[in-house]
């Protein structure tokens, strides 16, 4: 196998296809679908953080004993949503929602992909939310609340900041799988990196370097992105 | 200034309080003795709502508290807290802590509330820590600080839930005085407390609690060297 896989990268392989690469402007392609992809995962992660704070919010709410039913009826909503993200693939999930869910709608496919991942990612941050403000010591909210702020003003000047610091390194351990997954989205013929690298194997019969170039171009997004975060979580540490 | 009617509370099939029926007058320092599970801290933390009675009522400066028309936020300004864990803000420097309530709730400029907290430091004692974070400060500082950032507020009325029984024993000192002080200037409080010798020097008044009920209660300095219940008597011979 190792055998195999250095024939493959030798060196005069490797030249034509850079030829080309070049020449075909297959860099355009790549750049291309480096756009969707983040694109894509823009979207879903929009999408995702709104569904996860709503889930989350209805999964902690207490309402009053007169609406104790209607609490009962979202919470319900709410975990089974949970449990049938997390309990089927995410690749079912994309192909239902684009066959299925808007089968003849004429919404672009990057947008019904966006739906579809920001559902699927909506489920994972409901759950990191909820730990994140669950995990903060609840005489917080009692000293809030004891020099009058009302429970949301508490929520937003004293819980939410520190369960925030607490929820980034899960928030970029999060992301990241996004960037990630979104590779299955050619499934739905969706354009992005991995659609970039197939398109470039079947028009130069190499799949050794688009596989390499579009690893490389996830490892740069993820790569980029994780550094920029390491660094807001520090400058975020410095003040306590 | 405070009245309690008959008040009760339940958590499940518990029993905490059974029938409390008490006052408190503008000035006084009212000590609650007793030994744990006597519902000594529920009894406090109902004068403030952080609890909810299950029956009876709280009337504070003539207004029911536990009337849910009653704009608990408005009563809680007037009533201010110091909690056994301190429950600073643990991403906020000392002076954020202090100024924060004033500024969002009673809409003070940020120069006004931190006039008024640089008072409230010398007060405390602790004017070179304004700039520093929580996680900076010893136990008994941290306990200085929530005084003080509860009395920013310009409560009527303190309330102090076991305020030194976290502290390492050399740190006790230096909170009890801070608190003495408040007495001396006529603060009208409350304080649940096991220091004894505090609870003696001063108090004006002295309520004995077992089993969710006031036993004995009285001027501390009689009830201390002249004990009428057998309970009370027990209690002391164990304490002393």
């Amino acid at each position: 196998m190792l055998e195999n896989f250095l024939v493959k990268i030798q060196w005069q392989q490797t030249v034509d296809f850079y030829k080309v690469f070049f020449e075909k402007q297959f860099y355009l392609v790549v750049f291309n679908g480096m756009l969707w992809t983040l694109g894509l995962t823009a979207i879903a992660l929009v999408i995702g953080m709104m569904i996860g704070i709503l889930v989350a919010v209805v999964q902690m709410s207490q309402f009053p004993s007169k609406f104790k039913w209607l609490e009962k009826i979202l919470k319900w909503i709410t975990k089974t949503y949970i449990d049938i993200i997390r309990g089927t693939p995410a690749v079912v999930q994309i192909v239902f929602m684009w066959s299925v869910i808007f089968a003849g709608s004429n919404l672009p496919r990057i947008v019904v992909g966006g739906i579809a991942f920001g559902v699927n990612s909506g489920a994972y941050m409901a759950e990191l939310i909820r730990a994140g403000i669950q995990g903060i010591d609840k005489g917080q909210m009692e000293a809030g609340r004891s020099l009058g702020f009302k429970y949301m003003e508490t929520m937003r000047y004293i819980i939410m900041p520190q369960a925030f610091k607490q929820m980034l390194p899960a928030f970029v351990s999060e992301f990241i799988i996004l960037i990630k997954e979104t590779a299955i989205i050619s499934f739905i013929g969706g354009l992005d990196l991995m659609k970039a690298s197939s398109i470039m194997v079947s028009r130069t019969m190499n799949a050794t370097q688009p596989l390499l170039i579009v690893a490389a171009c996830y490892l740069l997004l993820t790569g980029v992105f994780t550094k920029v975060m390491r660094r807001v979580e520090k400058k975020i540490n410095i003040s306590s | 200034m405070i009245k309690i009617n008959d008040l009760y509370k339940n958590f499940g099939n518990l029993e905490v309080l059974k029938g409390i029926t008490d006052y408190v007058n503008k000035g006084e320092v009212v000590v609650i003795i007793g030994p744990s599970g006597s519902g000594k801290s529920t009894y406090l933390r109902c004068v403030n709502l952080m609890e909810m009675p299950t029956k009876g009522q709280i009337f504070v400066d003539d207004m029911d508290i536990t009337n849910p028309k009653v704009d608990i936020n408005q009563i809680r300004q007037k009533v201010g807290m110091v909690f056994q864990h301190f429950n600073l803000f643990p991403h906020m420097t000392v002076l954020e802590n202090i100024t924060l309530a004033p500024i969002k709730i009673k809409k003070l400029s940020k120069e006004e509330a931190e006039k008024i907290a640089y008072g409230l430091l010398d007060k405390v004692g602790l004017r070179e820590k304004a700039n520093e974070y929580p996680s900076r400060l010893s136990g008994g500082q941290k306990q200085r600080i929530a005084i003080a950032r509860s009395l920013a507020m310009n409560p009527e009325v303190m309330l102090f839930d076991e305020p030194t029984s976290a502290l390492d024993p050399e740190m006790v000192k230096e909170v009890l005085e801070v608190i003495k002080d408040l007495a001396r200037e006529g603060m009208t409080m409350m304080i649940v407390t096991h220091e004894m010798g505090f609870a003696k020097e001063v108090g004006t008044r002295l309520l004995f609690m077992d089993e969710g009920k006031i036993i004995e209660e009285g001027d501390p300095k009689e009830i201390f060297d002249n004990p009428k219940e057998e309970r009370m008597k027990m209690f002391l011979s164990k304490v002393l």
